[in-house]
């Protein structure tokens, strides 16, 4: 079924009936899912209304490990099924899952100042994050680093697949090690440790996010493809007029 | 087995009668350390507080710059690809380039590093915990940095590019290393920082080689 979309013409059908299912989902839900975070739950009863900046941080924390679990597993297929748009769909990707680890490494600083009294602490969760945010980046320095684009997408892929291993490790750093971040409260044996008048705005933003990423990945993709084309027909264009 | 001790004698031969490579690695190593007293002052407390870490941080940066030269030479004059083409599996190709990497590097940043401590006056019961994360350490980051080394090989500015791929995954190496040290320094129990370390290093030499061998495969696709 995945060979069926190897041919770009097909892919851009898809991508258009696709996205305005990506997209309005996306923006009333990230509207909808503010309004009630910012003006229609109650505020924390430690926290106050600084709670209030988790409806962003958590939902983004969550997409940077989402985009880079699905910027390892395009990789790994692009190396084993050599697909075409697998490589692009992990380009397209490493940009907007390195931003969402970046609003939430910002997010969570903001946080940690008025209730740890502090920025930044070097403890196991926020080390481990912020080595994601570095290992977005070396993949995408290390996919524009080669004369051939091809070796590029190849050597990233290979990057990104190794650099795997920092998500479990994020996932797990606060059960592992005594850290100052709190443990998971939403995703547990237990069921979740937040009132629902909390979680339903938090899923809301999560979902939003989800979509939003679907949407901007679409739309990346089809970016991509139209830049690799001007370049190959300007390329053309040269050997035709060097030709003459 | 054989094609490994073969790459292995033929890696240590060439770093031989290029001692100078291994020394400059050293002496950077030396140098770069010298350069926190200067930068922090001389304050005997400070130094000692800060040596584990000192130590470990510029063997790091040391052993980083080793890794640009691992495999450019035997890519540029097309031995690389005669080793892909021979009996062996690349895997064992990498695993006998890591291995020689770290007998030219590793070990002697390893030898050098109880000078250094001593220069920043680390506490004695500092060293035994210093010579045994460094022996266990090293061997880790020789293995990752031929990942990287064969990642970036060909590449376009290849040794900042190399740092930043791979310091981020050799961070936990310096931290149990210098947690171990620390631990030892304060009296408290060394062993589980070192068997992290230890299962680091069966870890890498076991997934690191297959890694290196999909890098240097498609390079010399």
């Amino acid at each position: 079924m995945i060979q069926q979309y190897a041919n770009p013409a097909r892919f851009n059908r898809l991508a258009k009936t696709l996205m305005p299912w990506f997209a309005w989902p996306a923006g009333i839900l990230i509207v909808t899912g503010l309004y009630f975070a910012l003006f229609n739950s109650p505020p924390d009863y430690q926290q106050g209304d600084t709670v209030r900046i988790m409806y962003v941080h958590v939902p983004a924390a969550w997409m940077a490990l989402f985009v880079y679990t699905s910027m390892a597993i395009s990789s790994a297929v692009g190396l084993i099924w050599k697909h075409p748009l697998a490589h692009l769909s992990a380009q397209a990707a490493a940009p907007i899952g390195a931003c969402f680890t970046f609003i939430c490494l910002l997010t969570g600083s903001l946080w940690g100042k008025p209730m740890w009294g502090t920025w930044w602490v070097w403890d196991a969760r926020l080390t481990s994050v912020l080595i994601l945010f570095f290992l977005y980046l070396g993949f995408m320095a290390l996919h524009n680093a080669f004369d051939d684009p091809a070796r590029g997408e190849r050597s990233a892929a290979i990057l990104a697949i190794i650099g795997f291993i920092n998500v479990p490790i994020i996932k797990f750093s606060v059960d592992w090690w005594n850290t100052l971040h709190q443990p998971a409260s939403v995703v547990k044996m237990s069921g979740p440790a937040i009132h629902s008048s909390m979680l339903y705005p938090l899923f809301m933003m999560a979902i939003g996010f989800t979509l939003y990423f679907g949407a901007l990945l679409l739309l990346r993709m089809k970016t991509l493809m139209l830049v690799r084309r001007a370049c190959g027909m300007s390329m053309a264009q040269l050997h035709q007029q060097a030709a003459e | 087995m054989k094609a490994l001790t073969l790459i292995l004698g033929r890696e240590i031969r060439l770093a031989l009668r290029q001692i100078g490579d291994s020394a400059i690695i050293v002496l950077f190593f030396v140098l770069a350390a010298v350069l926190f007293p200067f930068g922090v002052g001389p304050e005997p407390n400070m130094l000692a507080r800060m040596a584990p870490g000192g130590v470990w941080v510029t063997a790091l940066l040391a052993a980083m710059l080793s890794f640009e030269r691992l495999f450019t030479p035997d890519y540029e004059d097309g031995s690389l690809e005669q080793l892909a083409l021979g009996p062996a599996p690349l895997e064992m190709v990498a695993l006998a380039k890591a291995a020689a990497h770290w007998l030219t590097t590793g070990l002697p940043l390893m030898i050098a590093a109880p000078l250094i401590a001593v220069l920043y006056r680390l506490p004695d019961a500092g060293y035994g915990a210093l010579l045994i994360t460094m022996a266990l350490g090293t061997p880790t980051i020789s293995l990752i940095g031929t990942i990287g080394a064969a990642l970036t090989l060909g590449s376009r500015r290849g040794g900042v590019l190399l740092s930043l791929l791979v310091i981020p995954l050799i961070v936990p190496v310096l931290i149990f290393g210098t947690a171990a040290i620390d631990a030892a320094i304060g009296g408290f129990p060394v062993r589980q920082h070192l068997m992290l370390m230890g299962g680091f290093l069966l870890g890498a030499l076991v997934l690191t080689p297959l890694a290196t061998a999909a890098a240097l495969c498609q390079a010399l696709e």
